[in-house]
């Protein structure tokens, strides 16, 4: 059964849409850290796209994506009303989730979205967030709004200094582990943006959790596509994350792996924009 | 018996037409053509019609082997079908994929004589010429109708041999059957797993909605454990049966397993079958091109992935095997085929570990040597590896097709269903039932990775059983 679309917000046109699809049964069991695996068409790939929010009562769930190619370019190109072929899941584990006391929320980019979900379960645990987003420019910052809602502190970075403060995530990052107190660090982003958090927090021996997205085909655990060394030992992020301990994850090898099908990858949306009357 | 068989004279069993090796090498079409009518009726006639025929014993569905075999001598082969169908949801598939040499040809008493009857090639002639018929004509071909009077829900999780077994035979008795399917296609290992060059999809797609008619409703997109679990099922429906198959990948735990270009078998013929990756960029779906490929492991998991990448382009394939041909686990016919088409067998090796380049792409593997020593539990010859006698193999797209183990997503969920040591789930060998009362499972995720048709007999007894509970026959 198609998954309707119930609602579009363009947050970066062309780039970047929330969706609210019309899920009720993957809504009633949909966790923060959960994801869902989608195809757009008959001849489409499946890929896996985080949960960025649920809504159990009303049936729904909201997913944030980036356009990097052929498949996210079809889900862009759908519009409130459209169906979405085949929406499999929620999959991965969910987060853990305990009361640490003080737990910073660090997002970039699309990863924002995700994050988001995650530092809504550590408000509704009764800890306090702190969230630090950042994004090249102001008109590419995500979910400011919905983060203000509930978080207790908010930090926003841009690259350009357009908005917010002028620099990378990592720098308020490292200010606020060093006034200390800091139970937790949750990361969601790009790989290097995980990798350089990583790196700050190490020192402070602060627990550090990153949310993956290796190259999936079923994301039920079944190809073994997605695996990522994570202190030496293979795991499968399907099955046994997509979160993992940031300290332990070999993000060199999750680089080299992302970047397995660029060629193909590439070829694909090429044709898919020639495709386009109007171009893309 | 034995004087049945030597009151005739034993003609050959009728070859079965094939493409050519050097042109099937580079398609994905069906390797074996199948029999015609008057051939199917010629091999047909070899039969013996035992009376005590012993054919069935080696079948896990127990198929009336000998009753529909002289309907096919007879000419009357929708007869022949309705007589298979008794005992087989899906025979376009198992005269295909079934390794009949070990099980029902196996058994054949003509085998003494020279060669068995080709109980498969006439299961599979039989199965088309239906499936042909109903497409030409979809009116002629009603589905069956309930004789029992059983009355119920059942509820399949997977759709792999052994729920579409279990759904066919409890919708044919009368209950209502719900398949939670997790992918976006039914079928299971004989979508996603299967070429096919082996077992064409359309044929797999009949046989499937042959089920459709017979009342099953098919939920894709469903994962057993995540979207649906036993418990909620166990509500709306009086029985489940979990066929999840056993799915998750093993690797060979050697350094450089990482690697980009090191795929389990089950990757590499997901993307090519599932996704269609041969017909990319027609389907989005990416294959990895691969000039020297090396495939790990014997069975016939590693030949479907050996052939697929031949077809793919690959300018040389290996299998890397650590004992000899004659321990290969595949099937000897599919052996066969890959060697008439140029899978080449590096035999008696090893992997010790995969090179890459600064890129982390796969360069080459280097192979230990081995030789057979002392025989081991199974009984067989150990391998050991011969000192110093190391080498490497240049090769940019490596698949590991050593097996699999149990999928953690379904019994992670269902917490109170009893479980073997090796992590399997535990079912009764008579009827399926799990630890939990009127929940069965059966296939893989209950023996390890095994046949379909053993994974079909799995099914077939716990439909059997479902439907005896709700007042069926």
């Amino acid at each position: 059964m198609p998954t309707p679309i119930l609602r579009k917000e363009r947050l970066i046109p062309g780039k970047t849409s929330k969706l609210v699809l019309h899920a009720p049964e993957i809504a009633a069991k949909a966790r923060p850290g959960h994801f869902v695996m989608l195809r757009m068409s008959p001849e489409g790939e499946r890929i896996p796209l985080t949960i960025a929010d649920t809504d159990a009562s009303r049936g729904e769930i909201t997913i944030v994506y980036l356009v990097l190619g052929k498949s996210t370019a079809l889900l862009e190109a759908l519009e409130a009303g459209d169906s979405i072929l085949d929406v499999c899941g929620p999959l991965g584990r969910p987060t853990k989730i305990e009361k640490v006391g003080t737990v910073i929320c660090v997002g970039g980019g699309t990863g924002i979205a995700a994050m988001h979900h995650i530092a809504k379960g550590h408000a509704r645990a009764g800890n306090h967030v702190v969230a630090v987003i950042g994004a090249r420019e102001k008109s590419l910052l995500l979910f400011e709004k919905e983060l203000m809602g509930f978080v207790n502190e908010l930090v926003v970075c841009t690259d350009d200094g357009s908005y917010g403060r002028k620099g990378l995530v990592t720098e308020p990052l490292k200010e606020r582990l060093e006034a200390g107190g800091v139970g937790e660090v949750v990361a969601v982003g790009p790989v290097p943006m995980m990798a350089a958090v990583a790196e700050v927090t190490r020192p402070f021996g602060v627990a550090t959790t990153v949310s993956l997205n290796p190259i999936m085909v079923d994301g039920i655990g079944m190809c073994g596509a997605c695996r990522v060394s994570v202190g030496g030992k293979t795991k499968f992020a399907c099955v046994d994350g997509p979160e993992f301990d940031g300290h332990q994850v070999d993000f060199p090898e999750l680089r080299r792996r992302l970047a397995a099908f660029r060629e193909q990858e590439a070829e694909s949306y090429d044709r898919y924009r020639k495709e386009q009357p109007h171009g893309n | 018996m034995a004087t049945e068989a030597s009151a005739k004279k034993v003609a050959p069993r009728v070859e079965m037409p094939c493409q050519p090796p050097a042109e099937r090498r580079h398609n994905f079409k069906e390797v074996a053509l199948g029999y015609n009518g008057d051939m199917a009726a010629t091999e047909a006639s070899r039969c013996l019609q035992c009376k005590r025929p012993t054919c069935v014993r080696g079948c896990p569905v127990e198929v009336p082997i000998r009753d529909f075999i002289r309907e096919v001598a007879a000419g009357n082969v929708e007869r022949a079908y309705e007589i298979i169908r008794t005992a087989n949801s899906l025979p376009a598939v198992c005269g295909r994929v079934c390794p009949q040499e070990n099980q029902c040809e196996g058994k054949c008493i003509l085998k003494a004589k020279g060669e068995a009857i080709a109980i498969g090639r006439l299961e599979r002639f039989v199965a088309d010429t239906h499936l042909a018929a109903c497409a030409a004509a979809p009116d002629s071909c009603p589905s069956e109708t309930s004789e029992t009077q059983a009355k119920g829900r059942v509820a399949c999780i997977g759709s792999g041999p052994a729920s579409l077994t279990c759904a066919g035979i409890c919708a044919a008795a009368g209950l209502e059957v719900d398949v939670y399917e997790a992918l976006h296609e039914s079928g299971g290992v004989l979508v996603y797993g299967i070429p096919a060059f082996r077992l064409p999809k359309d044929v797999v797609a009949a046989e499937i909605a042959g089920l459709r008619e017979l009342g099953v409703r098919f939920h894709l997109n469903h994962v057993g454990g995540r979207t649906v679990d036993v418990a909620d099922l166990r509500k709306d429906h009086d029985a489940v049966f979990i066929g999840v198959g056993a799915g998750l990948p093993i690797f060979l735990g050697v350094p450089g397993e990482n690697l980009v270009g090191v795929f389990s078998a089950n990757e590499y013929l997901t993307r090519i079958n599932l996704g269609r990756g041969y017909d990319f960029p027609e389907h989005d779906t990416p294959p990895f091109p691969g000039r020297h490929v090396t495939v790990f492991g014997a069975g016939n998991v590693a030949m479907d992935a050996a052939r697929t990448a031949l077809r793919m382009g690959a300018e040389s394939v290996h299998i890397v095997y650590r004992r000899t041909r004659a321990e290969m686990p595949a099937r000897a016919e599919e052996i066969e085929h890959a060697a008439e088409e140029g899978v080449e067998f590096a035999l008696l090796s090893a992997p010790l570990r995969f090179n890459g380049d600064e890129q982390l792409r796969l360069t080459s593997v280097t192979l230990q040597k081995m030789e057979l020593g002392e025989p081991d539990a199974s009984g067989r010859r150990r391998p050991v590896p011969v000192e110093g006698a190391v080498e490497d193999l240049e090769t940019d797209l490596a698949i590991v097709a050593l097996g699999t183990r149990s999928n953690p997503i379904l019994l992670d969920a269902t917490p109170d269903l009893a479980r073997t040591e090796r992590g399997y789930i535990e079912a009764d060998p008579e009827t399926g039932e799990t630890s939990i009362p009127n929940v069965f499972a059966g296939g893989d995720i209950v023996t390890g990775a095994a046949t379909v048709i053993l994974a079909m007999g799995a099914g077939r007894k716990a439909a059997q059983e479902i439907v005896r509970r709700l007042g069926g026959k």
